[in-house]
């Protein structure tokens, strides 16, 4: 599945700094027409930054953002929050930012079961059905790209397992590129085209392989994961510190893990830190 | 019709109203009561520099306000002050410096009451024309801007993401605001503005269904105490803004009582046969 044509949204050696501070640093990625890419990494690692990066909310403080031009977004943030002074009904809701036809917003609204609620006040919805209605809305655009964070949270678990099938159908009916944020991994992986592992830098990516049994990564991503449908060998050569220093394998330290500090030992492509829960997770 | 100094005020009062209303409810949604307070008192600087400069006060007053709410938004960025500290020093700084320059130009005989809290006889046919042009200018933009305006009200990100330019959507927004403190200066004066965006919104909320329907229904509302407190004003002589402000809280009180819960009982039954 992966893209002949250029890539709907690039991001080469991008960077966000704040207060003298980089969330995130030297990320590059590209997401192609029909391709799944999935952003895995602990709380505060870069993941929302670096989507917002590529969907030009944020504008990198070093790198680049490329996105191909007249492309319809869709996306689906980590948090909304509707102000109750707001008379804001979820079929109001799906026309936010454009006018879909009521049969699009229909069909995307039976796709993620929340036809019944089509006539109640966003404020009023639970955690759950927002985030099903914000997946409706984000679907019915039919986006070229569609960047989702953490779309199922709240959703319980059939309901997650159900959406995240959603998620890859729709990228077979619109041929559209998908960037996903999620830390539900074991789940994500089936339909995934391509992973990138985060903790404020790329520490890897690639296509996932269907391993479960690597201890590193159940420590990273807790036991459920044991069943993983595909996981990455993480052998860790260096621990994120809370300050945001990097104790490396040799116990040196050093203000982050760029390749070029000399202290990054790679393998193949595969590599990371399977103890960051020690470090900024802690 | 129009020789009738009440007529006059009625028209340019409804005139304001159906302005104020619609973007009154962005002020309600944005938490924005007290940027559109800060305009309100820069309006009076506005009043004093057109006098000395001797330009059209509704111009002066039209580019102080766009001036001060572009200082704001140029602070936020740049200053370390939180938006209410920065916004309570722009708005009594512009009042009090407003009052400092009327204080000096001894030459000039001014009615401060009337700037404060509106003067209905003072009203031409040319406040008029004024108003009801200004106005259709007003809402026309706000109608072009609605979709991106209200995208970014409800969720910046999501716009900003789905190529509403929110950025530009809400610079519009701000001169739109400055526009309508303008016009509606000389009715409602400077001190009360706020009210007549804020008030009317507050009472349209509870009976709307939809954005577009709340922004239809605080015209109206803030039509009907428009006329009330016009009516009231010619009664007991009364200052004609703090006479409207009075009519639209009675209005939003009203809508608070058991008498408004008969439009919750219509609209669940809506919603069960739905």
């Amino acid at each position: 599945m992966a893209s002949q044509t250029a890539p709907l949204v690039s991001l080469n050696q991008a960077g966000v700094s704040r207060a003298g501070r980089w969330l995130v640093r030297g990320v590059s990625l590209s997401v192609g027409r029909g391709e799944i890419v999935t952003l895995i990494g602990p709380n505060g690692s870069g993941k929302s930054t670096t989507a917002k990066m590529a969907l030009g909310i944020v504008r990198p403080d070093e790198g680049e953002a490329i996105r191909h031009k007249g492309l319809v977004v869709s996306y689906v943030p980590q948090k909304v929050s509707v102000d109750w002074t707001l008379p804001l009904s979820v079929d109001r809701f799906m026309h936010l930012t454009g006018r879909v036809s009521s049969g699009d917003a229909l069909r995307a609204m039976e796709a993620t079961g929340v036809t019944h609620l089509r006539d109640a006040e966003v404020r009023n919805l639970s955690g759950g059905e927002f985030q099903r209605v914000m997946l409706a809305r984000a679907v019915a655009r039919k986006p070229d790209l569609l960047v989702l964070d953490e779309p199922v949270q709240g959703v319980d678990f059939s309901g997650e397992i159900a959406l995240y099938e959603l998620i890859g159908r729709i990228r077979g009916e619109l041929d559209c590129g998908v960037l996903l944020i999620s830390h539900d991994l074991h789940i994500v992986m089936a339909a995934t085209d391509r992973v990138i592992c985060l903790n404020g830098h790329v520490c890897c990516s690639g296509t996932p392989t269907a391993v479960a049994s690597s201890p590193e990564y159940r420590r990273m991503f807790g036991a459920p994961a044991a069943q993983a449908l595909a996981v990455y060998e993480h052998h860790h050569d260096h621990t994120h510190l809370p300050d945001g220093r990097v104790r490396h394998a040799d116990g040196s330290v050093t203000d982050h893990c760029h390749a070029e500090d000399g202290h990054h030992h790679h393998h193949g492509d595969a590599h990371g830190h399977g103890s960051s829960r020690e470090g900024r997770d802690a | 019709m129009l020789d009738d100094f009440f007529v006059r005020a009625l028209v340019a009062g409804c005139g304001v109203a159906l302005i104020a209303g619609p973007l009154g409810c962005f002020i309600v949604w944005r938490r924005l009561a007290y940027f559109g307070d800060t305009l309100s008192h820069g309006a009076l600087l506005g009043v004093a520099l057109g006098l000395l400069f001797e330009i059209d006060l509704t111009i002066a007053v039209f580019v102080v306000s766009a001036l001060v709410s572009l200082a704001l938004l140029t602070l936020q960025r740049r200053a370390s002050l939180s938006s209410d500290a920065l916004l309570g020093l722009l708005s009594h700084s512009a009042l009090a410096l407003g009052l400092v320059v009327l204080a000096f130009m001894t030459w000039v005989r001014i009615d401060l009451m009337g700037l404060l809290f509106g003067d209905i006889l003072a009203v031409s046919k040319t406040d008029i024309a004024l108003i009801w042009g200004g106005g259709a200018v007003v809402l026309g933009v706000l109608a072009a801007i609605w979709r991106p305006l209200f995208a970014a009200t409800v969720n910046p990100e999501i716009a900003e993401a789905e190529g509403m330019q929110p950025d530009r959507a809400n610079l519009v927004f701000m001169l739109l605001m400055a526009g309508v403190i303008a016009i509606a200066m000389k009715i409602i004066g400077v001190l009360l503005i706020t009210a007549m965006l804020i008030i009317p919104a507050a009472t349209a909320r509870r009976f709307a269904g939809g954005p577009e329907l709340m922004a239809i229904l605080a015209a109206a509302i803030g039509a009907a105490a428009v006329s009330g407190g016009l009516s009231a004003s010619l009664n007991w002589d009364t200052p004609s803004g703090p006479s409207i402000v009075v009519a639209a809280l009675c209005l939003f009180v009203l809508s608070l009582t058991p008498l408004a819960g008969l439009a919750d009982i219509v609209r669940a039954r809506r919603a069960g046969r739905g």
